[in-house]
């Protein structure tokens, strides 16, 4: 996914569009569909368990707000990182990157403190239907944020060592692409989960 | 019945007695006994006869095409036709144009099949269970498996269910399945139009012995059916003093049976199916044996030999033959 | 050895999809004779109710995603960058890992055939039984304890990444990899089906990867997605199911319908008539297929309203199916028709394909699926549609172009014997079992009383299959021949019209000494406006850099199945051993020197 430094093609492209960009785009596409499926399925089992905890006992707004504006501003960060990249400043980009993996990793931290807490309150997947579809969907998409962590501290750790330049923008502008639309995601599921009940 | 269906029967009988078939063809869709089976039957032969056509008419233009195009020394080379519009047109409305006379009378039929009945109409519960069928009179506080009996043109409300897993409810001639599905109930309604003994049996993958999960329905003279109620309503016959019906009780009562089965007044399981008037079935097995007292006395002894899966398992320890002997005379008095 | 372990070459690639998922074939194929055996007569004791369960389960799973799916697989490889002409497709190492993570998932899915013993069962024991559509709540842990559904869903999660990573690797490479001047609408209707297939694969996949998450999470953690005791309703994974089934239908079907495009063109000696309906048709099958799926599902009780807009939705796919059909006529009216091997399964293709088509008519109305639903009627509905529509269309492409793959011809002879045993036995095969349908027999039964009245007809079924086992055996004997004996072919055997014939057979590592430059949709063919194009030069004017093998796409494969065989052996350490080789392949893959 990361490339080193090379060209991706060095064919003509039909479209003007770089492949691996294309190549994000439908994939993007596909993961709308997976949690298209995920939120869908917890809409329509919503309301249906039979015991609690209900989502009302169990869901704190305030604190996951908190989790949001944490997500929210690491797409800010990521956007400045991949304007760094783009312009050569390799010392903000650094520093940009870096701070958006950290944010992403409080946003783990938050959700890792959530779990335990819903866990001791007794929710847990076998609970009832709130607990499976609601486990399953801020897990997987727990699992996307870890994922663009890791690719983000990858890429730091590039930068780190210089192989990571204005040569490489698609691979920081793809890599923002991923963070954008896991931050979309959230969004949605937060106004879906904890926002709508 | 209608011409058009006559006609395709007929084809259908050719096409059995070229293979050297014949018989009686007991779950026969194309014999329809029920005003909601001919009306799915008519909406099928509509659609095959147009179906028959747009194939007639496909293949011959197929063979003729190869036929007439095929490759000649010296023919010159073909024009190289790229479309015709008018004629693409012509063939993307024809098929819509047919799909109108199938779509219409599919939804005039889907809604009067929709499993609405008149609020006098019989009720029955039937409940999927792997691998038997439940059925429970709502309106008799009367319940028996397997064999569900019906009066004759009498309006008849079914309302499907299932204990485990899905299953689907099937007697071919008197209408199409709905499936049982747990936690929901499905209707099918209808009336019967002739007496007789209908076959049947589950549509859904259920489990390893769905093939076994078999049924019958019997559509009574109004005059049979209530006397079969009155009789199934009774409490079970009493075997006689010292007989061998009489030890079998006294070993069914001691033995695991109660604990699935329900004879009224000596064992109260609900898992098996009831048992109270046993005697007076056909079937036993999901309706897959004859209920003699040969295949009886083999279904007590090993269950699962004959019913892969079967929930009933093999007695431990072993029952004796004459013990078995004793429950068969017993199960057989319960008429 | 090792060069086709590391390839990354599409050709290579396309043989190996081609190879493997032929061997799957003929393995779903024996499963199948097993079937029919088990069922030549009422009451059959070939094998057990539960070997039975197994093995139409794995008859249907194996044909749909280890023989059909990477069948198509092979000439989408093959074919589509030398019909665009590229050199390779655009992400060559993932396309690797397509093939490897496929491989693999298929042995996973098979393996459970022999691993009986190591779960305390039998050999034969513990292959998936839950049937190819493993509704639940059978699926349950509850209603199934054994490891066989577990096989299952981990397996086809597994096959399910290959698919998705093939997927985008072909959208991008169609739309970005065209030669200059290769337009959209002048694309080959094999690519353009092979783009439409693939935009639904990336679609449809995700959505039953959901279902089968739930299922595991059901069956492992104790979860209650499919669990009517906790509310929720086992329909939902039909729901999901079918959201992706129906789609996959397609997926199957299209490629099919790409290949006979481009066959009856070529024998006619004519361009294909309606080429923008027809593509605008594929393109419209593609999206209304997803707008079905309930028709699988008119005996769950839906209510007469969805009852009745599925209907029509479903009725409608027939439209632009029908202008297919009609379009693939007038291609052959007024040609000079050659009946090549090729030819005779195109023909085959729509002579056969129209009775599924029109059996699928029949079921779209609902209350006359409802006697026809989870019969043999609909067991011949899909033999139709899948045997007689894609694997007649298969075969085609394989004759078509298996010069083009190997550079020898297959014997034409021996074709022809293929076809007409074939032929002849599917119809003898899967015919009767309409009537076995209508008669009142259910699928899935391991054994039928005798009073049914469907004995003959059942052993008329076993006979047909048994023909067809006959007729892939002359495929076979042809293929050994060619191996050895096969004419050599030309760069182009037939007088093709399209850019994979004006380059050798088998082509050149790099396929195209000089990218060609495109100026009509037929571009080796002399049309009004143009004249044929310039082949390629037999050799390069330059030195060409064609990318070196790679081994990480294979590591990274490996670590899938790893990680499936964890829950499957409840061993927490395989979880973190398989994520560990993923991980490693992939950040091998990421910074090795590689130049595409």
């Amino acid at each position: 996914m990361t490339h080193a430094a090379h060209a991706p093609t060095a064919h003509y492209t039909s479209m003007g569009l770089d492949s691996r960009k294309m190549a994000f785009w439908a994939f993007i596409g596909s993961e709308c569909l997976l949690f298209g499926s995920l939120i869908s399925t917890y809409l329509v089992y919503k309301g249906r368990s039979v015991v609690g905890p209900y989502p009302h006992d169990i869901l704190n707004i305030p604190f996951t707000s908190v989790s949001t504006f944490d997500l929210l501003m690491s797409s800010l960060m990521m956007v400045l990182a991949l304007a760094a990249v783009q312009r050569g400043d390799m010392k903000w980009g650094k520093i940009w990157l870096f701070s958006t993996a950290l944010l992403g990793l409080v946003f783990l931290g938050g959700q890792v403190i959530e779990f335990t807490e819903f866990v001791h309150k007794g929710l847990t997947m076998s609970t009832n239907l709130f607990g499976c579809t609601f486990f399953v969907l801020t897990g997987t998409h727990g699992a996307h944020v870890a994922v663009g962590v890791l690719w983000l501290l990858t890429l730091w750790v590039r930068a780190l060592q210089g192989r990571l330049g204005p040569a490489n923008a698609m691979t920081v502008e793809i890599t923002g692409l991923y963070w954008h639309f896991v931050d979309v995601v959230w969004i949605i599921i937060f106004t879906v989960v904890y926002l709508i009940q | 019945m209608t011409d058009t269906s006559r006609v395709r029967l007929w084809l259908v009988t050719l096409a059995l007695a070229l293979s050297g078939c014949a018989g009686p063809f007991p779950q026969s869709t194309l014999r329809p006994r029920s005003d909601f089976a001919q009306a799915t039957d008519s909406l099928f032969t509509d659609i095959f006869w147009w179906a028959a056509a747009v194939f007639v008419l496909v293949e011959v233009l197929l063979v003729v095409a190869l036929v007439r195009f095929r490759h000649r020394e010296g023919r010159p080379a073909p024009k190289p036709a790229h479309g015709h519009t008018l004629l693409e047109i012509a063939w993307t409305l024809a098929p819509a144009v047919i799909l109108v006379f199938v779509a219409v009378p599919t939804v005039r039929t889907i809604f009067t099949s929709s499993g609405e009945a008149p609020a006098d109409a019989l009720k029955v519960e039937v409940i999927g269970h792997q691998w038997w069928w439940e059925f429970r009179y709502l309106d008799l506080a009367l319940t028996t498996a397997n064999e569900l009996h019906l009066p004759v043109g009498k309006p008849v409300r079914i309302g499907i269910t299932s204990a485990d897993v899905i299953h689907s409810f099937w007697a071919p001639l008197l209408g199409g399945k709905r499936d049982a599905i747990p936690g929901q109930t499905n209707y099918i309604a209808f009336r019967a139009d002739s007496v007789g003994d209908y076959s049947g049996q589950c549509a859904e993958f259920c489990g390893v012995s769905h093939a076994n999960m078999r049924l019958r329905v019997i559509v009574d003279s109004d005059t049979a059916f209530g006397a079969w109620a009155q009789a199934q309503l009774g409490p079970p016959a009493t075997p006689p003093k010292a007989s061998p019906a009489e030890q079998g009780r006294a070993i069914y009562a001691r033995s695991a049976c109660i604990g699935c089965h329900l004879i009224q007044g000596v064992s109260a399981g609900v898992i098996g199916p009831g048992l109270t008037h046993v005697g007076s079935r056909t079937t036993i097995a999901g309706g897959i044996l004859p209920n003699d007292s040969a295949h009886l006395a083999a279904w007590i002894a090993d269950a699962p030999a004959l019913k892969p899966g079967s929930l009933m398992m093999r007695m431990k320890p072993p029952l004796s033959d004459a013990d078995i002997a004793a429950l068969v005379a017993y199960l057989q008095s319960l008429k | 050895m090792k060069s086709w372990l590391t390839t990354t070459d599409h050709k290579r690639i396309g043989l190996l999809y081609f190879w493997t998922a032929f061997v799957f074939f003929l393995l779903g194929g024996i499963e199948a004779l097993v079937i029919r055996l088990q069922l030549a007569q009422p009451s059959g004791h070939v094998v057990s109710a539960e070997t039975y369960n197994q093995l139409f389960t794995m008859h249907g799973t194996t044909m749909v995603f280890l023989a059909l799916m990477p069948l198509s697989a092979s000439f989408f490889n093959y074919i589509v960058p030398l019909q665009i002409g590229a050199r390779d497709v655009a992400f060559p190492r993932l396309n690797a890992f397509s093939y490897w993570v496929f491989l693999l998932g298929g042995l996973f899915l098979n393996a459970s055939w022999f691993v009986g013993p190591l779960f305390k069962a039998g050999m034969l024991n513990v292959a998936p039984d839950g049937g190819w559509f493993g509704y639940a709540n059978l699926t349950e842990r509850q209603f199934s304890p054994g490891p066989n559904i577990d096989f299952w869903l981990l397996g086809l999660q597994i096959l399910g990444i290959s698919s998705l990573a093939a997927g985008f690797n072909f959208i991008v490479t169609i739309l970005n990899l065209r030669a200059p001047g290769l337009k959209l609408m002048r694309l080959p209707v094999f690519t353009w089906m092979t783009l439409v297939t693939q935009f639904l694969i990336i679609t449809a996949f995700p959505v039953i990867t959901v279902g089968l998450v739930f299922l595991m999470f059901d069956r492992f953690f104790g979860a209650h997605f499919y669990v009517h005791g906790a509310g929720a309703t086992p329909l939902l994974w039909q729901h999901l199911f079918w959201l992706f089934g129906h789609p996959e239908v397609y997926i199957l079907i299209l490629p099919a319908m790409g290949i006979v495009s481009e066959v009856l063109p070529t024998f006619a000696r004519k361009p294909l008539f309606g080429y923008t309906v027809v593509v605008y048709s594929g393109i419209l099958i593609g999206f209304m297929g997803w707008g079905v799926w309930s028709h699988h599902m008119f005996a769950v009780g839906l209510g007469p309203i969805a009852d009745s807009v599925f209907a029509a939705t479903t009725m409608l796919i027939a439209v632009p199916t029908g202008v297919k059909i009609f379009n693939w006529i007038a291609t052959l009216w007024g040609g000079d028709i050659r009946g090549t091997t090729a030819l005779h399964f195109a023909v085959g293709f729509i002579a056969m394909f129209i009775i599924g088509g029109l059996s699928g008519v029949s079921h779209a109305s609902p209350p006359a699926d409802l006697q026809q639903t989870d019969t043999y009627y609909v067991v011949a509905h899909i033999h139709y549609v899948l045997f007689g529509g894609t694997i007649m269309g298969l075969f085609a492409g394989i004759y078509y172009w298996w010069p083009k793959m190997t550079g020898r011809l297959l014997s034409e002879p021996l074709g022809k014997w293929h076809f007409w045993l074939q032929f002849i036995g599917m119809n003898v095969a899967f015919f009767p079992m309409h009537f076995i349908g209508l008669l009142g027999m259910p699928r899935r039964i391991y054994t039928y009383s005798p009073d049914l009245g469907v004995s003959d007809l059942n052993l008329v079924s076993t006979v047909g299959a048994f023909l067809i086992a006959v007729s892939l055996l002359v495929f076979i004997a042809n293929l050994w021949r060619t191996r050895s004996r096969g004419e050599t072919a030309s760069n182009d055997p037939w007088g093709g019209a399209t850019l994979e014939w004006s380059i050798p057979s088998p082509p050149p590592v790099y396929n195209f000494s000089v990218i060609p430059t495109i100026t009509s949709r037929l571009p080796r063919w002399r049309t009004e406006l143009h004249a044929p194009m310039q082949d390629p030069p037999a050799t390069p004017p330059g030195p060409i850099h064609v990318p070196g093998g790679s081994w990480w796409p294979m590591v990274a494969a490996f670590g899938l199945p790893l990680m499936a065989l964890a829950p499957l052996t409840h061993t927490l350490w395989l979880a973190f051993v398989g994520a560990g080789v993923l991980i490693v392949g992939i950040y091998g893959w990421a910074f090795e020197p590689f130049e595409v």
